[in-house]
């Protein structure tokens, strides 16, 4: 068993500051055809245009709860996700719709999820993209970090122990490697063997913790090593180097050679939420990564140099803008959850749980609901300011 | 059929699980080449082989967690607590991840946590905890704490079967010293229904787990004493708590004194007094008392123990300043 990883190249020294884009990675020879290779585009065209609605449904206060970017990082969510079989289970964290929309949800649940629809895929119990379905293969996340690792440590556990070929991917952010969870569920996956892929987007902030308080690990595949376990490293906003990077831990993983830590380097240009305003990143590094690093943009360039003709891409921009007006005329269209519904299903023994005695009979208790107000600094006046 | 014991009860649920359904699987520290630190699991290892009973890292996250994505593929594990103080290590996973699972993302967790729990037993502050309280807080989980060896047995199965998580505390005082004579047959006691331990009219106590004892031998003193009949109403799920039986027992005497080993500040003694409280004023001749332990980390010398845990005479005294209201 191979106890070191692939990836032996990645600079030892100092981190890789945030500031500086990757230098883009010798291009190979992509080994997927040209109908894969627009299927990518539209996954991360949709990605985006899809956030970009999003983002209009929020400032007109249709999006209950806070809203969730993943700009710039399309490209790591979607080249990782496609790298596994239908019958494989990802676990996505908040900056991975790209890779949901690969295994298969669709933009009006996510429309209607963030609307807090009654006909939501949670019927308005979680927010956002907090939510899963192991039909399609993919397991909803919770909100403290970490912990979708040792819960997809015993998804795979189960693939192993029925002897099913099928793999696991997890996904967790430079901060989610601090935790105890990220720690002790890769542990158990790699003594266990588990057939596991964890895949750490390193995308600078953690919130508002750049990566250097985070770890002073030079780069996130040292780590592997100490866990027994194989490494791969990749530019992350290179969708095809993303691709190859997961498709060779997938493999490893479904030929019973156990975890693989796979490390992503992108960056993240939108603040942890809506609300945040960067106040704390380098004047000018955003605008940098835009200008210099959009995976999109890269994408695109490469795919016209590889003689893709530019109706086939305008087609597809079609496609994604029309699919986004038809889910967005849905999921407007939808209900909001019968208050009733929310004592319904804590167990499946008992099937729901009575109203308390005050609420016997009633099916609404307030005339009009309030509004989150800013959680953040987005709507702060400026300090000192009157 | 010939006596076992509490612990024998426990593993002969186990090997009966596993024996009928291949989805049932073990794991936690220890567990298979030693059998547990307390030989819950002794033998299991040999007739199942390791895919089935797993040693694991020290990692109560990651094995509560891997549980539960192992629940969610259709697998039903069984985790060991080493010591079920070490379940705090995993209380976000029980709480944050397991306990929402079904709610948020209707994703079924069908596991069982089970660990030695309580005390009377010299092992200080960290081998002796009772942390139900915390757990029966949250909606999702359920608890069950058993103080008879055919309890023991009968509730392990069905907290197996359960399509949710069930936290199953085993009382160690209780492993060895309580047999019982298991009834014939598939033997699966309801979740959520209390044992009435001993019928009474003058007073009731409520209790679980090894208070059981000290309760039923302050009501023989009782009895024996004062000419006093007081019933004891063994809990055994303490989510759900059986609601029915309680008020039954408070409306037949009308007295009612609750114990158990637990802390006093938010423990269940609060909960059950409230409960009988909104539901059952009218019934009481007297306010609800509590005998619990004291709001300490439990100590380590016997005499330290002892003064801080509910012992069989507080039980009579509380019973009979009950009675004499």
């Amino acid at each position: 068993m191979a106890r070191t990883g692939t990836k032996t190249s990645g600079g030892r020294g100092a981190r890789r500051s945030a500031a500086a884009p990757p230098a883009a990675v010798e291009e190979r020879d992509a080994t997927l055809s040209e109908a894969q290779r627009l299927d990518l585009y539209y996954w991360m065209r949709l990605t985006r245009s899809l956030e970009e609605r999003l983002v209009n449904l929020y400032r007109q206060t249709k999006v209950v709860g806070g809203l969730f970017r993943s700009l710039g990082q399309e490209a790591d969510a979607v080249g990782s996700a496609y790298a596994l079989r239908r019958e494989d289970v990802l676990s996505p964290l908040i900056r991975n719709l790209g890779s949901m929309l690969v295994k298969g949800t669709t933009p009006v649940e996510i429309l209607k999820q963030y609307m807090a629809k009654g006909d939501s895929p949670t019927r308005g119990r979680e927010l956002n993209i907090h939510f899963g379905d192991t039909e399609r293969g993919f397991i909803g996340q919770i909100s403290p970090l970490g912990d979708m690792v040792p819960v997809m440590a015993g998804v795979t556990l189960s693939f192993k122990m029925r002897g099913q070929s099928r793999v696991g991917l997890v996904y967790v952010g430079d901060g989610a490697t601090s935790t105890g969870a990220f720690h002790e569920g890769i542990n158990f996956a790699a003594v266990q063997r588990c057939p596991l892929v964890v895949v750490v987007e390193s995308n600078g902030y953690a919130y508002s913790t750049p990566t250097s308080k985070q770890t002073l690990a030079a780069q996130f595949v040292d780590k592997a090593p100490g866990y027994g376990i194989a490494a791969e490293q990749a530019d992350g906003n290179d969708v095809i180097a993303t691709y190859e990077a997961t498709k060779r831990a997938v493999d490893r993983a479904r030929r019973g050679e156990g975890v693989t830590l796979v490390e992503l380097v992108t960056y993240r240009r939108k603040g942890h939420a809506e609300h945040d305003n960067q106040s704390y990143v380098p004047a000018g590094e955003i605008e940098r990564w835009e200008r210099e690093n959009d995976p999109i943009t890269r994408y695109l360039a490469r795919l016209r140099n590889e003689g893709v003709r530019d109706d086939a891409l305008a087609a597809i921009d079609a496609r994604v803008a029309r699919e986004i007006d038809e889910a967005t005329d849905i999921a407007e269209r939808s209900g909001v959850p019968d208050a009733l519904d929310a004592l319904v299903g804590v167990y499946a023994d008992p099937p729901a749980e009575r109203p308390l005695w005050y609420r016997e009979g009633q099916s609404a208790v307030v005339d009009v609901h309030e509004r989150a107000q800013g959680w953040g600094t987005y709507d702060a006046p400026a300090r000192g300011a009157d | 059929m010939a006596e076992i014991t509490y612990l024998e009860a426990i593993r002969e649920a186990l090997f009966e699980e596993m024996e009928r359904d291949a989805d049932v699987f073990c794991l936690g520290e220890d567990i298979g080449a030693y059998g547990g630190a307390f030989k819950v699991t002794d033998g299991l290892l040999a007739k199942y082989g390791e895919s089935r009973v797993i040693d694991t890292p020290i990692s109560e996250i990651g094995i509560v967690g891997a549980a539960a994505g192992a629940a969610h593929m259709g697998m039903r594990p069984v985790v060991e607590m080493q010591f079920i103080d070490f379940i705090a290590n995993a209380y976000d996973m029980l709480t944050n991840y397991v306990a929402t699972a079904r709610y948020r993302a209707f994703l079924p967790c069908p596991m069982v946590v089970r660990g030695p729990s309580g005390g009377y037993v010299r092992g200080g502050p960290f081998h002796s905890q009772n942390p139900e309280a915390g757990f029966v807080h949250t909606p999702g989980l359920k608890v069950v704490y058993p103080s008879t060896a055919e309890d023991a047995k009968g509730l392990l199965k069905a907290a197996i079967r359960d399509d949710d998580c069930v936290l199953f505390f085993e009382h160690k005082y209780l492993y060895r010293r309580i047999k019982g004579e298991m009834p014939g047959g598939d033997h699966v006691v309801p979740i959520g229904k209390a044992r009435l331990a001993r019928e009474g009219d003058d007073l009731s106590i409520i209790t679980y787990a090894a208070t059981v004892y000290k309760a039923l031998e302050a009501a023989e003193q009782l009895e024996r004493e004062d000419g006093l009949s007081v019933e004891v109403l063994d809990l055994r799920s303490l989510a759900p708590l059986d609601d029915d039986a309680i008020d039954a027992t408070v409306k037949k005497t009308n007295r009612v004194l609750i114990v158990h080993e637990d802390t006093r500040t938010g423990g269940l003694a609060g909960e059950i007094t409230a409960r009988i409280n909104e539901r059952c004023f009218e019934w009481l001749d007297a306010p609800v008392l509590r005998v619990t332990a004291h709001d300490v980390p439990l100590p380590y010398a016997p005499s330290l123990e002892d003064f801080v845990l509910p012992q069989t005479a507080d039980i009579v005294l509380a019973a009979r300043r009950l009675a004499a209201y």
